[in-house]
């Protein structure tokens, strides 16, 4: 069992915060074998953000495909650009507060989740990523919530005060993801 | 009998330098071997031969010795002595191969004020390849790729590594020297025994520039040549210390 | 043993450490900035020296500095990058100066992209400089394998006093995987490693005892021919050195011959294809110099249809390789993306489903 993950948004978003999160516990906490592959334009700010991550119980061969098994798009642009790489029945998780084009496909399952007002709504822009992960977890329990939430802990470290936020965020994401499953 | 001088035995005994009649090259060597036993460090000692004349040493010294790329000793020397600091470490090249192709290697090791010593010959010529520019030449001076002389319009002037790199905080000891006349010889003996002891002090960077003759590829034989390096050669590159820390 | 998740650029210059590697110098260029940074804080930790060069060039002649000294030495930059270390890294196979680099490969040819590239082949396995001389090269597939060849790299290096070339690419360098460490050389270890290299090593010596004379060319010809034959003998014994991964091929109607990422990529493919009834093999050259030869020449050709060539090259360069290997018993076909285009695993599926037809 292979599945493999497109994360694309704006730098600053953290795309890659939120791929290496879901790495680190796939690593740390499972069996798993997991790649974890990050491109960047080449501007140094304000560019654009995309990883890939694979995770498989086999050994992994490409770290990043032409055709992807989901597709989390943090922004607008991405949206446009990357949709063409989500296979057929592939699942589309997008930011809705700001991706709103209307979705030029009909041969895949779109989560909808305005990570970035529902950040706002919590007090902290920056947690969308964590919102997002909650959501891709919640939906596909690709690896355990739990193993997901201890690495987001350690990850934090000595930002303590942060984790009630984070918890607040991952669990709304999760519960996006798992009310968009049934 | 009291002994009160001999050939130094950081040269082979049977051997013979390969340098031309007339060239300071053997001289030079001689001054740093001397200096090298004065100071009980010879089994300590790796030279670093740029590319050029210089490199007949190799084969008639006594001590380590290596050969870098063209211009890159300083680099190479960086290495060594950053490696293993214990090893006393000295890079000899000519001008080409210092201030043309080695241009950055050698600003860069003396801008890091890396702990090791350079002997920098400047005969104002490349002479194994056979008398063609350098930096170093002088203006309106024949050489084999500027055959009506050096012309400042196309060429630029002659390069002045001591006052560049002075220009630099790093460097410990910048002199230059010349070998024309004995008491020149003993002037650069000392200064090359300076630069050596800097470096048993940890003190840094230091270069001797000893303003030499190239009688083959200047086209005189020695003693015209001696002549042109005192009328010619040191107006242009004035002896002294530059940097002395 | 526990895995650790570490970027590739960051598992090779930690493997360089673990082995023994005790002096880096560097200069920055994308896509193997990592390498640096890591062991600009890495090295001197354990007693090292990191030097950040004035360029490749002065960099590498570090390298070729501190490996005279018997340190275990490094240094690693990315194709164009590369090509400015080639003089020095002449000069250590002529001197015979054991020392380790890496080029984590982008696009070319000239400045070509920042992105990954499999377009320095022949420069690796060919020509990495003047003279004709050769080199082991290593071309990891994952970040375990790149960090076990870098541990290994140095070994060879020194055992036979020649440079070792660790050949990744971009991809490599920039992903993250889980990889299990090898274990960390005691001082006493590394020490001990020096010290063995004393004698020819460039740290001064007693007159009396024979100085080192490090002799990266020669004033007589004939010696400097009989270096030549030294060198030809060393690479001839390579022959046991061999490491290539052949996967499926006992059955295979079509060979898919790819190294490094490629070949990681392949393997996926070939599965793919398993899985829909296609005997597809695969043979993946761990080490492209020496290249295994060996494991193309030995194939059935009775059965084998056909080879697809995989590379992040346009034009092909493992190919020739392929090729004296192959005699013209089969047909060589080849699947290529390049210029920092990465390759695919559904466009290998497809082009092998092409030959199958």
């Amino acid at each position: 069992m292979e599945r493999n993950l497109m994360i694309a948004g704006f730098g600053g978003q953290g795309v890659m915060v939120m791929g290496k999160l879901l790495s680190y516990a796939t690593c740390y906490s499972t069996d798993k074998n997991v790649t974890f592959f990050p491109s960047y334009g080449a501007e140094q700010r304000g560019g654009t953000a995309n990883c890939y991550v694979v995770i498989s119980d086999e050994d992994i061969g490409a770290p990043l495909g032409d055709i992807m098994d989901d597709l989390i798009v943090m922004n607008g642009p991405s949206l446009n650009k990357f949709l063409y790489k989500l296979r057929p029945g592939g699942t589309l998780y997008v930011n809705s507060s700001i991706a709103k084009d209307p979705i030029t496909r009909d041969d895949i399952t779109v989560v909808q989740a305005p990570v970035t007002e529902l950040a706002l709504e919590l007090g902290n822009a920056k947690v969308l990523n964590v919102i997002m992960l909650g959501v891709y977890i919640g939906f596909t329990d690709v690896i355990p919530e739990d193993v997901v939430w201890e690495t987001i802990m350690q990850q934090l470290g000595k930002k303590e005060a942060l984790i009630p936020l984070n918890k607040q965020a991952f669990a709304k994401g999760l519960e996006i993801g798992r009310n968009a499953r049934k | 009998m009291k002994q009160v001088y001999k050939r130094t035995e950081t040269f082979q005994e049977n051997m013979v330098s390969g340098f031309c009649p007339g060239c300071m090259h053997g001289t030079v060597f001689k001054l740093i071997g001397e200096v090298l036993e004065e100071l009980n460090i010879v089994n300590r000692t790796a030279v670093v031969l740029g590319v050029g004349c210089c490199g007949l040493a190799m084969e008639y010294i006594t001590y380590d010795n290596t050969t870098s790329p063209h211009g890159r000793a300083c680099a190479v020397a960086t290495g060594i002595k950053r490696a293993n600091p214990d090893t006393v470490v000295y890079t000899y090249q000519g001008d080409g191969d210092l201030a043309a192709i080695g241009l950055a290697e050698t600003l860069s090791a003396a801008n890091r004020g890396e702990n090791f010593t350079v002997i920098f010959v400047n005969n104002g010529i490349y002479g194994m390849t056979g008398g063609q520019m350098a930096p170093t030449t002088l203006v309106g001076m024949k050489a084999t790729t500027a055959q009506n002389g050096r012309n400042p319009k196309e060429h630029g002037y002659p390069m002045h590594m001591c006052e560049i790199l002075n220009q630099l905080t790093a460097p410990t000891y910048l002199e230059r020297c010349s070998c024309n006349t004995p008491a020149n010889v003993i002037k650069t003996r000392k200064a090359i025994r300076k630069a050596f002891q800097n470096q048993l002090d940890n003190k840094g960077f230091s270069l001797v520039e000893i303003v030499t003759s190239c009688p083959t590829n200047w086209g005189l034989d020695a003693m015209e040549s001696l002549k042109f390096l005192e009328e010619k050669m040191l107006p242009e590159y004035p002896l002294g210390v530059f940097r002395d820390r | 043993m526990s895995r650790i998740f570490l970027k590739g650029c960051e598992a090779i210059a930690e493997a360089a450490v673990r082995s023994g590697c005790r002096f880096f110098a560097g200069y920055p260029i994308t896509p193997q900035n990592e390498i640096p940074e890591y062991l600009s804080r890495r090295l001197p930790e354990v007693g090292g020296t990191f030097v950040q060069g004035e360029s490749e060039v002065a960099s590498v002649n570090m390298v070729y500095g501190a490996a005279q000294t018997g340190t275990r030495a490094m240094t690693s930059s990315s194709s164009c990058g590369i090509s400015l270390k080639s003089e020095a890294i002449s000069f250590c196979a002529s001197a015979r100066i054991p020392m380790v680099y890496a080029n984590i490969a982008r696009g070319g040819p000239g400045i070509g992209s920042i992105h990954p590239a499999q377009q320095d082949y022949m420069q690796a396995t060919k020509a990495s400089g003047n003279g004709g001389f050769r080199m082991m090269v290593f071309a990891p597939a994952t970040v375990q394998e790149a960090v076990d060849m870098t541990y290994a790299a140095f070994d060879y290096a020194q055992r036979d006093r020649n440079p070792v070339l660790i050949l990744a690419d971009g991809v490599l360098g920039t992903i993250m995987e889980p990889v299990v460490l090898p274990e960390l050389r005691s001082e006493q270890e590394v020490k001990a490693l020096k010290d063995a290299q004393r004698d020819w090593a460039l740290v001064g010596h007693n007159p009396a005892d024979g100085r080192a004379f490090i002799k990266p060319g020669r004033w007589s010809t004939l010696d400097q021919e009989q270096a030549c034959k030294d060198n030809e003998a060393l690479y001839a014994s390579w022959e046991n050195d061999v490491q290539v991964e052949e996967y499926l091929v006992d059955d295979a109607q079509y060979i898919i011959t790819a190294y490094g990422i490629s070949g990681r990529i392949a393997k996926s493919a070939v599965n793919k294809l398993r899985a829909e009834g296609i005997l597809v093999g695969l043979i993946r050259p761990k080490t492209v110099s020496p290249f295994p030869y060996g494991a193309i020449e030995q194939l059935d050709y009775s059965r084998v249809k056909a080879i697809l060539d995989v590379e992040m090259s346009i034009p092909a360069q493992m190919v020739f390789d392929v090729k004296l290997a192959v005699k013209d018993r089969c047909p060589i076909h080849t699947c290529l993306r390049s210029g920092g285009e990465i390759m695919s695993r559904e466009k290998i599926v497809e082009a092998v489903r092409a030959l199958a037809q």
